[in-house]
């Protein structure tokens, strides 16, 4: 078991006919092969006005409906730019798709405000955007992640960071801790999903035993987490704060990376997380050793 | 994107919300004639700097002479341009390097009744747009929220729909106002939220919104910031960007599409990806060191992009030593290393350099490395990495 992505994931990417699209395309292919020789994972694209076309033996259709039709895609990888990442994000809902995952960096914040509400309409769940994507290790890869980092295991992983979530990897991995599904839910003000919603499908989850969040400045996510936390998560959790040396009034690459108001401090996001019983690293080499530390309490 | 007050002002009138006539001006003189112009018995000076608190701020130059005061005449004027144009303000937002004052912004007086704050931001929670409004006008709001809460009143709103006058009803009563006056806030309030949806911002604040004693409402200062990502949609907002408010070294590392923050420690860091440029200056503090820098490099890392950020980070003088921090995902380590090799050359790197690569290929980068003869410390990983950099300091 795992969350959100499993054997009946089969992949549509929106902007296949770009160049990262394509790319990510054929590297998330590669992956699903190697770990489920023989059978179709990613199985198209769609590029408004390219339908019909075949690209790198992927099948190219004009709308993400008619792509769910001919292929029965139920999760869409997104890589169209920024200006029309909303429109994408609502022709995915629209069209029956249960996963979307945005990896596009640079969405307006009032576009993902109306998205968002407006995705509350259907059934599905929006990862992203401005995010490295998700992975089932040993199923399947949906975004960015170098595949191979990723062992199948027992830890939950959860990111607003990129690079950050690979060095968390990497650590697990040094540490004998695969994941059973690890998602960068992105670094913008509005994303699509939050800790709190993973932090729940985790707590389900029987493949996963403990979890690992990796927060930064800005927002109060964490600190909602962590108030979630001590109600309702009762497997050990890990967590990592970055930021904190940011300076008040900065935006630290992410768009949502900002202390303001002196609020969204890591400060006072690690003394939550810490109230609510979890083990957080005070250096970021420590991630791994966190969740592990979490384990034996 | 941040705005001058009287660039924000200038929108405002242009989307019909109240703002005193003002005039800008660059120097003692037309601050005089300013006055003069305006007619009026008092007129306020405002030194216009992309940063708050600037009443209370004073000069490094002159601190007797504060950022923001009130005049009678057009020679009193005058005496206090020439004590603000060309010196240096500093607020509790600047830091205490202060900013340059060069353009100043005269506004006639007007007969004040009452003082409110208004904000609007975007509530990462509910999002929607939410409107914030207190009685204590002139009072930041954190201290007012921290203080006394309950003078807080929100209205969140649809982004589509925009505020409706119920809502602008319900907090023009709870505040208490009366009359023509709630016709008034109606559509005061209406207007800057339809202001701010129109133009992306990510905030816009008044402080204070004022009450005259005739009982219209009136902005008299305008805090706009607009949303980076949205520009592409506003590309008239761009001549309102004032290069000058900006550290240099942001907006050639912006041009360079790389993400860059200054900061006032001695050791440099280049990473690639924001939570780990993040991680890895919380890394150097924690090793007992200070960070010059946040320096996002991308994901690609390229030969380009990584020579552009030794140079962006070199030309900080107080950098004594630098530290590169690359987790290799789909960008292999090998190629990084490359590109590190050949700015490394181009750059001319004269401060100690550690380097802390994992990831893919990781073995062949290292090895590249160790060969190229140049004189760099490799670290193993990341607190081996912040211990030798820190050490190289000692």
């Amino acid at each position: 078991m795992s969350i959100l992505v499993d054997h009946d994931t089969r992949i549509i990417t929106q902007g296949i006919t770009g160049k990262a699209g394509l790319f990510h395309s054929q590297q998330c292919r590669a992956y699903a092969e190697e770990c489920r020789p023989g059978e179709e994972v990613m199985v198209g694209g769609v590029t408004p006005g390219k339908g019909g076309q075949e690209i790198d033996g992927f099948p190219v259709y004009n709308t993400v409906r008619d792509a769910v039709e001919a292929t029965g895609a139920n999760t869409s990888l997104i890589f169209v730019p920024p200006p029309f990442c909303a429109d994408a994000i609502l022709e995915a809902a629209d069209a029956g798709i249960e996963l979307i995952v945005a990896i596009t960096e640079g969405v307006p914040v009032l576009d993902m405000a109306r998205v968002s509400r407006k995705l509350m309409d259907y059934p599905c769940t929006l990862i992203g955007p401005n995010c490295p994507g998700i992975i089932t290790p040993g199923v399947a890869k949906i975004g960015i992640m170098p595949g191979y980092i990723h062992k199948p295991g027992k830890v939950g992983l959860i990111s607003k960071s990129g690079t950050l979530t690979y060095e968390a990897t990497w650590q697990l991995g040094n540490l004998g801790m695969g994941q059973s599904t690890a998602i960068g839910i992105g670094g913008d003000p509005i994303i699509g999903t939050s800790f709190i919603d993973l932090l729940d499908m985790f707590e389900d989850d029987p493949e996963t035993e403990a979890i690992l969040m990796i927060g930064e400045i800005g927002g109060t996510a964490e600190i909602d987490a962590a108030e979630y936390i001590r109600e309702h998560i009762s497997k050990p959790v890990g967590a990592f704060i970055a930021g904190k040396t940011a300076p008040p009034g900065k935006r630290m690459g992410h768009a949502g990376a900002i202390i303001s108001g002196g609020k969204g401090t890591a400060d006072e996001k690690i003394e939550a997380l810490e109230a609510a019983g979890v083990v957080v690293a005070e250096s970021p080499a420590d991630m791994g050793a966190a969740v592990k530390r979490a384990m034996e309490r | 994107m941040k705005i001058h007050e009287y660039q924000g002002k200038q929108l405002f009138r242009e989307a019909e919300i109240p703002v005193p006539r003002g005039i800008v001006v660059k120097t003692p003189l037309e601050a005089s004639l300013a006055v003069k112009e305006l007619g009026g018995k008092i007129a306020v000076v405002k030194s216009q700097i992309h940063a708050g608190g600037r009443g209370k701020g004073t000069f490094k130059e002159v601190p007797e002479q504060h950022g923001v005061v009130l005049v009678r005449s057009p020679e009193e004027a005058e005496e206090n341009a020439s004590r603000m144009l060309g010196n240096t303000l500093v607020t509790i937002q600047t830091g205490e390097e202060g900013k340059q004052v060069n353009t100043l912004f005269v506004e006639e007086g007007l007969d004040i009744a009452r003082e409110l704050y208004l904000g609007i931001v975007i509530d990462r929670e509910t999002l929607c747009p939410v409107l914030i409004m207190s009685s204590e006008g002139g009072m930041e709001i954190e201290v007012v929220a921290e203080e006394s809460p309950e003078k807080i009143l929100r209205e969140h709103f649809d982004a589509d729909l925009g505020l409706m006058p119920y809502q602008a009803r319900n907090i023009a009563f709870a505040l208490g106002m009366e009359g023509k006056t709630i016709r008034a806030a109606e559509k005061f309030l209406v207007s800057i939220c339809k202001f701010f949806v129109d133009n992306d911002c990510s905030m816009a604040e008044i402080n204070p919104l004022i009450v005259t004693g005739e009982g219209d409402l009136v902005a008299l200062d305008a805090k706009v910031t607009f949303d980076d990502n949205a520009m592409f949609r506003h590309k008239k907002l761009e001549e309102f960007r004032d290069l000058t408010e900006e550290e240099p070294a942001e907006v050639e590392a912006q041009s360079a599409g790389l993400s860059y923050v200054k900061l006032e420690g001695n050791i440099g860091c280049l990473v690639n990806g924001a939570g780990l440029a993040m991680s890895t200056m919380d890394l150097i503090k924690l090793h007992g060191g200070e960070p010059a820098n946040f320096l996002d490099v991308g994901g690609g890392a390229s030969v380009e992009a990584v020579t552009e950020a030794f140079r962006i980070i070199l030309a900080d003088d107080n950098v004594k030593a630098v530290l590169v921090n690359i987790f290799g995902g789909i960008m292999k380590c090998d190629v990084i290393v490359e590109a590190l090799l050949t700015a490394y050359d181009k750059v001319g790197i004269h401060v100690p350099l550690v380097v802390r690569l994992e990831g893919t290929n990781v073995k062949i980068a290292r090895k590249m490395l160790e060969e190229s003869g140049k004189d760099i410390i490799t670290a193993s990983d990341l607190t081996d990495a912040a211990q030798k950099v820190v050490a190289t300091l000692k």
